[in-house]
Formats: C-alpha cells, structure tokens, sequence
C-alpha cells in the first residue's frame, strides 16, 4: 500500500511537472516561451501522447541586446567534461581565431568564430588567466555574451614544456617518414599542435 | 481425512489392497491443504523451496539496485557538467523542432541492457509518433538507432526505415571522443535536413522527461536563416575563419551535432541507472511481500499437519479405549 502511494505521489509530481519544473541544480524553471507551434502540431497527430521536451525548455534565458555598451563582458567557456566559466564577468577574453588572435571586449559586434589550437586568456582586472585549447568555437552575441566551446583546454602552468619537445620531435619525425596519407595528414596535426604548444609556453 | 480412513482400513485390509492404487492416489492430495500422515513433508517441501528461490530473487534485486545506484553516482557528475555544452548552441541558433524539411533522421536512444523500467519504451514510442508527425508527401523519415533495446523494438514494423544501428555503447566508460567518432560515422552515412535526437533527460532519480533535440543541416540553417523567425539574426553575425560561411556553418553543424549527441548520451545513460534503481527496488518490495504471504502459507500447512497427525493419534487412541 506505501508503494502505491509512492507511485501516486510520483504520478502526480509527474503530471504536474509541466507547470512546475522541480529546480535541479543546474537547471533553471522550465521558460513558459517553450515552442508551442511543436506541441500543438504533436497534439493534433498523436493526441494520447504527451509532447516531449524540447532544449529550448532547459536554457537559462539571456538578456536581450543592451542599447548601450555594457561594462562587462560575460563568458561562458564549457568543455564536454566540465564547464571552466560560467557566466563569468570579465574586461576582456583574447581567443586563438583560424584567423588569427582576436580580442573580444564588451559590445564587440556579434561574431561566430572557428578556433585553432592555441591560447585562451581571460583578463579580469590585474589577473590573467591562460588556457591552452583544443580547437573548437566561439560566439559572441550582441548583448555582451560570449561562448567559447573547446574540446579539451589546460591551464597553461601544467604543460610540460619538455614532454612539448619531445611530442614535437616525435611527430616531425613521423611526418618525414609518413607514407599514406592518412598518416601525412594525422602527423601534420601532431606537428601544428605541439609547436602551437611550444609558442604558447615561450609567448 | 478420506486417505487416513483408507490407511486405518489398509491396515486390515492389507493383503487386498495393491500398493499401486495407494500410490496413485497420493499425487492427487498434495495440493489440499490437509495433507495427512506422510505427505506433510512433501507440501512444505514444495512451498519451502518456493520462499527459498523468492528470498534470493529479493537478495539478487537488491544487489542490482546497489549497483545501479553506485553506477548513477558516477555518471550523473559528468552528465550535470555535460549540460553546460549545448546551450552555446541553442543560444545562437534556437531550437526549431517545428521546422519543415524534406529528409528527417531520427536518432533514437536506448540502453543495452534491461531491467530498466519502461524508458526504452517511452523513447521508441515518442520516436514512432515524431515519425507520423514528420511524415507527408515528398518527405521521408530515417531511423539511427543506438543500443540494442530500442532496436529490437523498431525492428519489428519499421526495418526497412533503419539506415544505422549501433550497440555496445557502454562497454568503455563514455567520452567525447567515442561520441565524436560515432557523429561523424553518423554523419557521413547518412542523408538529412533535420537531425532529431530523442533521449531521456535525467532530472531526478524518479522522473526522467522524454526531450526531443534538433540539429539542422547547414542548408537547412540557410533557407531558415533567410525565411526569418528564430534563426533570421544569424546574417547578423560576423563569420570568423574559413575560407566560406557554408564551410565554417557546415563545421558549427557537425560540431553542435556531436555536442548534443554526447549530452544525449550521458543524460540517457543517467536516466537507464535511475528507472533500474526504481525497477529493482520496487521488485524487491514485491519479493519481500511474496515471501511474506508464503512464510503465512508455510505455517498454516505446517500445523494443519500437525493437527491432523494429533487428531489422528487421539482418534486412534479414543478407539482403543472406547
């Protein structure tokens, strides 16, 4: 009898979980601007059914476009594993872009940017922080938002600069003695990585 | 009480009676509730051996939902870290599960193993109903299944619908590498417009909410880009890097896909821990109340017996007497 009031006690949470979202750490309440053009279309085809969730239901809303120029900028830096920075108010990131190092400073025009391996700094006041990334992408919206989306990043202080050479002469040697061109082109990487690596310790 | 008349007769009646008949009948009395003189040992015997399988039916359940809870320790610190990795995404683009395109591919997934409640059932269900909602003239809707269970279940009407499946997902603990590897597997093999990935969100250790993720094609983006609506401000935005814009927006695609994929996955793989941990408990609690109302049979056979073996002997002894 305790279990069926248990599972009472959980159906009702369930069914009344659409308006009242239980508050997990790290969600926010459920945003009521869901899209509703997807759960009226799911309705009228499959109407026993309860529409599923959607991510937009799951994000922590952003403030819109300031008018004027915000005194902060503030970043997000997520990796699949753990996110670095969130929502972190800072002066200034400056990111490793394809197109080379770009500053992003508050009000900096909306931009999407592909990152190469190289060097992350994030100046908040006096204090830099540095982090090596992987590649990966970074958006900067107009509201003084900015998300850089790495797969991998390190603190610039726990590279070994002599496990750098030594990565970097084995993969110089194995693009000398590549054959294929899978092996070319996957020594070619180790070799960019590791001297990005090496000008990052000495830059 | 009929047998132990039978038995007082047989004892006179002796050189008469066959011992067959007497054996044949025996069978027929096990199931009765008064068992007598000699078959007391049988009845029990039977109901003694069910508690002994059901108690360890309850030992083994709970061991499982230990496990599993141990296992959703584990796995729900990287999932809750994995989440901050696809609203980057959904900030930029927005989510548009409404969109309308030619090619859908729905990613389904599912666990492996089961035991788990009815998530997988809940996933293949939502996934079946995505697939009539998308459906219409001059569209077509594919199937990429991941994990075993889901397969099995979409196999039996929707086979020819299933362009990949993969299983085996968990034998190594999950990483974005595996996942990235099987993104751009999925990617390369397969034709689309709009991805739809369907997964359980893990919110708590009770309740796991279906969740619908659309990745578009960089096509798509374009054509929605310029119709307006929720993607009309990505012109807006300056391109960085890359010879083209298609080119890095085809980059930002396969990127926000194995993104998403890898939350998916972690979230899904929570959400499996959780319905077993539920599914298990509750089938120990079964097990418990199970053994609970045999011990009560066991007892009531046990002295019906013993009764009856008393009513023999004063019985007899009356007789003698009188």
């Amino acid at each position: 009898m305790f279990r069926q009031a248990s599972g009472l006690l959980a159906r009702s949470f369930l069914s009344s979980s659409r308006s009242w979202v239980r508050p997990f750490s790290t969600d926010l309440p459920a945003a009521p601007t869901a899209d509703s053009s997807f759960a009226e279309a799911w309705k009228k085809v499959v109407p026993n059914i309860e529409p599923p969730k959607t991510p937009i239901a799951f994000v922590n809303p952003r403030p819109p476009t300031p008018s004027s120029i915000p005194s902060k900028l503030t970043v997000n830096f997520v990796l699949p594993y753990a996110s670095e920075l969130s929502t972190k108010e800072v002066d200034m990131v400056i990111i490793p872009a394809t197109t080379g190092q770009m500053g992003v400073l508050p009000g900096h025009v909306a931009t999407i940017a592909e990152l190469k391996p190289g060097v992350l700094s994030v100046h908040e006041g006096n204090e830099v922080t540095k982090y090596f990334i992987s590649s990966g992408f970074a958006f900067i919206h107009a509201n003084s938002y900015a998300d850089v989306v790495a797969i991998e990043a390190v603190p610039i202080d726990q590279i070994d600069p002599s496990l750098v050479q030594k990565g970097l002469a084995e993969f110089t040697q194995k693009l000398s003695s590549a054959s294929t061109d899978l092996e070319k082109a996957e020594a070619q990487i180790g070799v960019y990585v590791h001297s990005a690596l090496n000008s990052a310790l000495t830059g | 009480m009929a047998m132990a008349a039978v038995r007082r007769e047989g004892r006179r009646l002796a050189p008469l009676i066959s011992p067959q008949s007497i054996t044949a009948v025996r069978p027929s009395v096990i199931s009765q509730e008064q068992a007598p003189l000699g078959l007391r040992s049988i009845s029990t015997q039977i109901v003694r051996n069910r508690m002994k399988s059901v108690k360890n039916i309850q030992k083994i359940t709970k061991a499982m939902k230990m496990v599993a809870a141990s296992k959703l320790r584990a796995i729900q610190v990287r999932a809750e870290n994995s989440r901050g990795l696809w609203q980057p995404f959904t900030a930029l683009l927005g989510d548009t599960p409404s969109v309308d395109v030619k090619k859908n591919v729905i990613v389904t997934i599912s666990s492996d193993k089961g035991l788990c409640g009815g998530i997988n059932s809940t996933s293949v269900k939502i996934s079946k109903a995505l697939k009539k909602l998308t459906a219409g003239p001059d569209k077509e809707t594919k199937y990429v299944v991941l994990g075993e269970k889901a397969k099995a279940q979409l196999i039996r009407d929707s086979k020819k619908d299933i362009e990949l499946s993969i299983t085996e997902l968990q034998k190594n603990p999950l990483n974005y590498t595996q996942v990235s590897v099987l993104a751009d597997d999925i990617l390369k093999n397969v034709e689309y417009d709009a991805l739809r990935i369907v997964f359980n969100k893990f919110q708590s250790v009770v309740s796991f909410l279906p969740t619908v993720a659309t990745v578009l094609s960089p096509e798509a983006v374009e054509k929605e880009a310029e119709s307006g609506g929720k993607l009309g401000e990505l012109d807006s935005y300056e391109i960085e890097g890359g010879e083209t814009k298609s080119e890095v927006l085809q980059n930002l695609g396969e990127f926000q896909f194995s993104c998403v994929l890898f939350n998916a996955v972690l979230e899904n793989a929570c959400s499996e821990q959780g319905a077993r941990m539920s599914a298990m408990d509750s089938s120990s609690r079964n097990a418990g109340d199970m053994l609970d109302r045999l011990t009560l049979t066991y007892n009531r056979t046990r002295q019906a017996s013993i009764t009856t073996e008393l009513i023999e002997i004063i019985s007899g002894a009356s007789a003698l007497e009188g």
